[in-house]
């Protein structure tokens, strides 16, 4: 049966369509539609519901030992407050999710998690606990919020003291009071996201995601702030050609193939002999843009002008910033050339696309 | 939810309006909401033959492209160029966005009147 978040009847109160995602019953749109959800995130700010995202924990002693071995990233050059991309790597370096990691105290990690993945990744971390190290499965305890768009930082503002919002991408502070008007919460705010914008993750207690919620919109009203769904942020992160699990990763592609960072020296973690032994891939990720019009999805397979198939479209959409299709994919590294033109089968016609860099949207600092 | 009462419809659908001769054809208010933003839309060429029950071309939104099934048999006289262009007008007025326009009819799928269709729709939730 599929999970819901605090926030399902919230969502269907308000009209969003919901679909399954991850396992969780998850708005995909709300009546306010993809573009608009998408415009309001790139030029003024957009909140998501993001409660089924997973939350382990590790603690102890040992804790840093096993987190080292655990994920790529390199974990001792941390400090409090902050936050690492990493990825668990499989025995033969294929990739068994990409998550964030935030160092709440030289002995105390938070691994946030795909959804779709929690189950399988809490298996695989207790399968390889050793020595003093306490571990949890925090998920079901935790809401939360993304706050995401050029707007965030005066909203959130507007609920707590401004020494309490990180100034820096990728760093977070704990027990944050947030006044929400009839009382005030704790929370962790991060100052992350997954649009390739400037935005909050806001995690609370499970219990507080409606009040916050209702909270936040109607402190970010003035600003132009909406509800969005899964749809746009699928939109956001392809337009920041961030990859997602299962479509850009899977246990088949190493971090290497992915393009995503993997330092195989300075510190062992499971996956790296063979990552190291496998040596330069094959095949790598690249970025595309539709010459003309079409959507290029994903599965879609991938060929010369002349004819010849090279790979496999990993993920695409329209880009509603950019204003055209945008697409990912893997192809043999020796036919990667920026500016390149690609034909893809779109159910049976041929849909042209230049290789470009990524990513496609990037925002000016 | 709008189904003018002048217009017959699809089950997969589309609309119907009959203006003499010609059939004028479109997606229903149902459809375009379904299919939530749509950004592009391909269409078949004037003098082109459309076969009731196939696909006429097809219309693509962020999430998902979906045929356009041809309610009737015939050629196509006129096709609406201009949602080449501007294919949110499907969203923001589907009755008024035709895609195209079919003269001779001959031939036309079961097609139901609105109230049938409404019903229709309320099924398929």
């Amino acid at each position: 049966m599929e999970r819901k978040t605090p926030l399902y009847q919230t969502h269907v109160d308000a009209g969003g369509k919901i679909v399954e995602f991850g396992g969780f019953l998850m708005p995909v749109q709300y009546p306010t539609g993809v573009l608009t959800e998408h415009m309001a995130v790139r030029e003024k700010a957009g909140l998501f519901d993001v409660s089924h995202m997973g939350e382990l924990r590790l603690r102890g002693p040992d804790a840093v030992a096993n987190v080292q071995k655990l994920i790529t990233a390199d974990i001792s050059t941390m400090q409090d407050g902050d936050i690492k991309y990493a990825m668990l790597c499989n025995d033969a370096g294929g990739i068994i999710d990409d998550f964030i990691v935030y160092r709440c105290a030289a002995d105390d990690y938070w691994l946030v998690v795909n959804a779709g993945n929690r189950d399988k990744d809490a298996a695989w971390v207790e399968g390889h606990l050793f020595g003093d190290v306490d571990y949890r499965d925090e998920g079901d305890e935790w809401g939360q919020l993304a706050l995401q768009g050029p707007k965030s930082g005066e909203i959130l503002k507007k609920l707590c003291a401004e020494q309490y919002i990180p100034a820096k991408y990728y760093t977070f502070t704990d027990n944050v009071p947030l006044d929400l008007g009839e009382r005030t919460i704790r929370a962790l705010v991060s100052q992350t996201g997954y649009t390739g914008e400037y935005g909050f993750e806001i995690y609370c207690k499970a219990e507080d995601t409606v009040e916050l919620w209702h909270a936040l919109l109607k402190a970010g009203e003035e600003f132009g702030l909406i509800p969005c769904g899964l749809g746009a942020r699928d939109t956001l992160r392809l337009e920041a050609s961030m990859p997602l699990y299962g479509h850009e990763m899977n246990e088949e592609i190493t971090p290497k193939m992915a393009g995503l960072p993997c330092k195989l020296t300075g510190k062992d973690f499971i996956g790296r002999d063979a990552l190291v032994a496998l040596g330069a891939p094959k095949m790598k990720r690249i970025g595309m843009k539709v010459v003309g019009r079409g959507i290029v999805r994903e599965h879609c397979d991938l060929y010369t002008m002349e004819g010849e198939k090279l790979g496999w479209a990993s993920s695409g959409t329209f880009a509603p910033f950019i204003g055209c299709g945008v697409a990912m994919g893997y192809i043999p590294v020796e036919d990667i050339e920026i500016g390149r033109h690609l034909n893809a089968d779109v159910r049976g016609r041929m849909v042209e696309l230049e290789i470009v860099p990524m990513p496609f949207y990037k925002l000016e600092k | 939810m709008n189904f003018p009462a002048e217009l017959k419809y699809s089950k997969s659908h589309e609309w119907v309006k009959m203006d003499g001769e010609v059939a004028v054809v479109g997606i229903s208010d149902f459809a375009q909401d379904a299919l939530g933003d749509v950004v592009f839309i391909n269409l078949p060429a004037e003098g082109d033959t459309v076969t009731a029950g196939e696909s006429l071309g097809d219309v693509e939104s962020v999430k998902a492209v979906s045929d356009v099934i041809s309610p009737v048999s015939g050629t196509v006289c006129a096709v609406n160029e201009a949602l080449a262009d501007a294919p949110e007008t499907l969203n923001s007025d589907p009755y008024g966005a035709w895609i195209i326009r079919v003269s001779p009819v001959t031939d036309t799928e079961e097609l139901l009147d609105a109230a049938a269709y409404e019903a229709h729709c309320a099924e398929e939730g």
